[in-house]
């Protein structure tokens, strides 16, 4: 490949939105082979990354950038290190064999194109979050990697459930976007960068600040909602309602560890204090437990699935939170593990129901004969969930006990909650593995049959990724381990993982102790649930209750403040308009002092020496007082053809003025618009029956007439206090003095108006060709009605 | 004479706003061509007034030869008069269609878009 490293990056992030763009196209033309054809992409990008893992395996970084709005000095810049290169690889590899799997799971569904697109564009936004530099950026895919969630979610949009589900997610994952664009603004604000790899170098900045509350609680409220910790998590298995590709894709493996990746991204400028590990460990810790306990609760395999998922997130919060080297190390490797055994298993449970027609775990059984490689997938994946020895599972189980191993009383009892988590995780596994698969065969709505290779390839890989990296710890130590805890970590951190039996070490202990509790879990496992739903009956409300209640009140409120403001009388919305501009004329020109001329001051003596008659000549008096008249004869107008008639005095006397004052174009016009304006309402008047007065009730009378007096008088007097000032005649003085050399034209109005406004004017004479088409269209519908009826 | 007009203008605005608040619809539409010329002698008065004078170059010069009036705020208007018209006559028709339609020039009794009664909007997503 002739790119450079730069380009390389950014087309990382982009290229899967420009094969989004293309999906359904070539949905259209491949059909069923499109999911085949769309697949290259993130292989490609798989390939691409580990063309340029080297440099990054090393301890280097590979950046690019390009620029995005160079007025304010940002640029969307891009960089690759330990933890990006883990999270990128993690999401280009899943998700080249989820586009395969979907192809075969919606095949023939008419939508499959625009599946594949939503699929894709989340991809290129997932990438382009865990890629970005800019926290801009960042922001900006992490929205849109909500927006796709939404309409992956919601992708079966007849059913209200999805509908729900994915608003939801939207609801839920916005309100943490806010608050990580709030708190990048503020990070910047006290550091004055926007890079995230410029931050990470100025480690105290943050910490050491006033504001270190503020900045940590939003960044804590975006990575909490997006990676659903309690009590945020509902949204996640309502998100079920998805189809199960994208379940196993987003709600499993990469868009709910964004949450995840923004807390180890901020670990250096954050981390470390009490605050944030009490925070983390407590949080995390709770949504361990709860999530496995909700685990136990359902019988529906991807409620299952998604339950665990919540715990999952829980543990990797958690040991973030602890921050200590082995506590990243096993987060990483946990990361790993879970997205390898999670997003395999809900590929499982896909297969199960698009083979056997359910997901329930009590109608399932004995599949293991009809599906035999599908039950494969699914030992392999469930065993890395269990933690045996020779998966991955195994060494992020010895990993997070190492980290707490020899600790402070408070650490043993994290200890002890990760034991009791990590059972209760690998019981809910054993499950899973073995309810649908051994066991006696059930009927099943459908006659189940082996899944497609497509829809195999995904647990298979995976599962088989889980043990092959589970056989290869000093691999895993160096490739992955080490690059991503010293990208978190901000110093070298030496692998040691070692695949060793060393029964001297309380660690096996530990394992044992959980998989000892794990099979008893499993053994109990019908017992443990009717007492969980007994439980969850009894406490009658749950945070998605809340949640309905919040937005229907939130509908309702909505519902209450539009027929407040929307209460269908012309008049009040009039009235709420010209109060508005009595206020808008009168308060600024007493604010600012403007009608302190009407108060005499002692120079000038009292208001009979101000009083002068203006010098007007009689004929102007006279023109004046026919506008006045014609409009006094307007209001008092018995008849409406009076009315009409007034209504042409008034203005032609406004021609008039025109005319005495020098501007007989203005005139002229005036005079056609008023003649033809009194012929057009005469005619069609005296088509309809109208009342001939306006009848007002008094106190309507009393508002209307009080309320046009002020703002006439407004008006008056500041045009008034705009003549006392001096005019700026610069734009007049321009067109005078070069209308002749320039436009030659003689006539100045007409040469503005056609010359140095010709565009106005096409927009004026587009205006009376609008209206002139309406007016004709309103017409001719009258006729078509008549026509048509008896 | 500034003065003058401006009072007359406060006359035009009154008058337009006053007609403007009735509930007749054809009594609106007055209103509105009365408001709208009291805008266009606003903008005139506040280019300020000259006697006489039109804003025309005399043949055989490159620049009026003494004082003229204003030619900006004319242009402006003479926009606006011709914009206003078109208005007027679409509100016209539309006053008329209103009013074959519904047998009503009253706006409170014109209620097709905005209900008495609103139906309160589903509960459900």
């Amino acid at each position: 490949m002739g790119l450079s490293l730069d380009a390389s990056i950014a087309l990382v992030a982009l290229a899967p939105f420009l094969a989004a763009i293309l999906a359904p196209f070539i949905h259209r033309l491949a059909g069923s082979y499109s999911a085949w054809i769309l697949a290259i992409v993130p292989a490609g990008i798989v390939m691409l990354l580990i063309r340029l893992a080297e440099p990054v395996i090393a301890g280097g970084t590979i950046a690019a950038a390009i620029d995005w709005v160079p007025s304010y000095g940002l640029t969307l810049a891009f960089f690759l290190d330990g933890l990006s290169l883990v999270f990128a690889l993690t999401i280009a590899g899943i998700g080249a064999l989820i586009v395969l799997y979907s192809g075969a799971y919606l095949k023939g569904h008419p939508h499959q194109g625009r599946f594949l697109a939503y699929l894709l564009a989340f991809m290129g936004s997932m990438l382009g979050l865990v890629l970005a530099d800019n926290m801009l950026a960042l922001f900006m895919f992490w929205e849109a990697t909500s927006i796709t969630s939404f309409l992956l979610i919601g992708f079966d949009h007849n059913r209200q459930a999805a509908r729900r589900g994915a608003i939801q997610a939207l609801v839920i994952t916005n309100i943490g976007g806010m608050c990580l664009l709030v708190g990048a603004i503020v990070a910047q604000h006290l550091s004055g960068t926007w890079l995230l790899s410029e931050l990470r170098g100025l480690e105290g900045v943050l910490k050491d600040s006033a504001l270190y509350g503020l900045v940590l609680a939003l960044f804590i409220g975006a990575a909490f909602t997006k990676s659903a910790q309690f009590p945020l998590h509902f949204w996640l298995p309502n998100a079920m309602e998805a189809p199960t590709p994208v379940s196993a894709f987003l709600h499993s493996a990469t868009m709910v560890q964004a949450g995840v990746y923004l807390l180890g991204r901020m670990t250096p400028v954050l981390g470390g204090t009490s605050v944030w590990t009490g925070v983390l460990v407590a949080f995390g810790g709770v949504t361990l437990i709860w999530g496995a306990l909700g685990a136990l609760k359902e019988t529906d395999l991807k409620q299952i699935l998604a339950q665990t998922t919540i715990a999952s997130l829980g543990l990797l919060v958690l040991l973030i939170g602890l921050g200590s080297e082995a506590a990243i190390a096993a987060m990483l490797v946990y990361f790993v593990a879970h997205a390898c055994y999670k997003a395999g298993l809900f590929m499982v449970a896909g297969a199960v129901d698009h083979e056997a027609g359910t997901r329930d775990i009590t109608a399932l059984g004995g599949l293991a004969d009809k599906m035999p490689v599908t039950f494969i997938g699914a030992a392999l994946a469930a065993l890395s969930m269990v933690g045996l020895p020779l998966t991955v599972g195994y060494f992020a189980k010895e990993e997070m006990y190492l980290a707490l191993v020899g600790g402070d009383w408070l650490m043993l009892v994290v200890l002890a909650l990760l034991v009791i988590g990590n059972a209760l995780l690998a019981g809910v596994a054993l499950i899973v593995m073995i309810r649908p698969f051994l066991g006696d065969a059930l009927p099943t709505p459908k006659s189940a049959h082996e899944a497609p290779v497509a829809m195999l390839a995904g647990p298979i890989l995976l599962g088989g990724a889980g043990v092959v990296a589970g056989l290869l710890p000093d691999w895993l130590g160096h490739d992955v381990l080490a690059p991503g805890a010293t990208a978190i970590l901000g110093h070298a951190v030496e692998p040691h993982l070692k695949l060793a039996l060393d029964l001297a070490s309380p660690l096996i202990w530990l394992s044992a102790l959980t998989w000892l509790l794990g099979i008893v879990v499993f053994r109990q496992a019908h017992a443990i649930r009717t007492v969980l739903r007994r439980l969850s009956a009894g406490l009658g409300w749950s945070a998605d209750t809340v949640f309905d209640a919040v937005m229907f009140g939130l509908i309702r409120f909505a519902a209450t403040v539009t027929r407040a403001l929307h209460h269908g009388k012309l008049e009040f919305y009039l009235v709420v308009v010209f109060v508005a501009l009595a206020v808008a004329l009168f308060w600024p020109m007493l604010a600012l002092g403007g009608l302190d001329w009407i108060v005499p001051t002692a120079e000038l003596g009292d208001w009979s020496k101000r009083l002068v008659l203006p010098e007007l000549r009689p004929y102007e008096w006279g023109v004046v007082l026919l506008a006045v008249l014609g409009l006094l004869a307007v209001l008092i107008a018995q008849s409406r053809l009076i009315a009409i008639l007034s209504l042409g005095i008034q203005g032609t006397a406004l021609a008039l003025i025109f005319l005495l004052f020098g501007a007989p174009d203005l005139a002229f016009t005036q005079l056609m618009v008023e003649v033809l304006s009194v012929v057009i309402l005469t005619i069609v008047m005296t088509n309809l029956r109208l009342d001939a007065r306006d009848h007002r009730p008094f106190e309507d009378w009393a508002r209307d007439g009080t309320l046009a007096v002020v703002c006439g008088a407004g008006v008056s007097l500041l045009l008034m206090l705009v003549l006392t000032g001096t005019l700026d005649t610069r734009l007049s003085d321009f067109f005078t003095a070069t209308s002749v050399p320039i436009a030659h034209g003689a006539n100045i109005v007409n040469v503005i108006l056609v010359d140095y406004r010709g565009f106005d004017t096409l927009g004026e004479i587009s205006v009376v060709m609008g209206a002139g088409i309406a007016i004709l269209a309103l017409l001719r519908r009258r006729k078509k009605a008549e026509g048509a009826g008896p | 004479m500034d003065y003058v007009l401006a009072a007359l203008v406060g006359v035009f605005v009154s008058l337009g706003i006053y007609l403007l608040l009735s509930r007749s619809v054809i009594r609106m539409l007055i209103g509105m061509t009365v408001l709208g010329n009291g805008v266009n002698l606003l903008i005139f008065t506040a280019g300020r007034v000259t006697r006489e004078v039109a804003p025309i170059v005399p043949a055989g010069l490159d620049a009026p030869a003494g004082p003229i009036a204003n030619p900006l705020p004319q242009a402006l208007i003479l926009t606006a008069i011709v914009i206003g018209f078109s208005m007027f006559s679409f509100l016209l028709v539309l006053a008329f269609r209103a009013y074959k339609s519904l047998d009503a020039d009253n706006t409170d009794t014109m209620r097709l878009a905005e209900p008495e009664n609103a139906p309160q909007p589903p509960l459900s997503y």
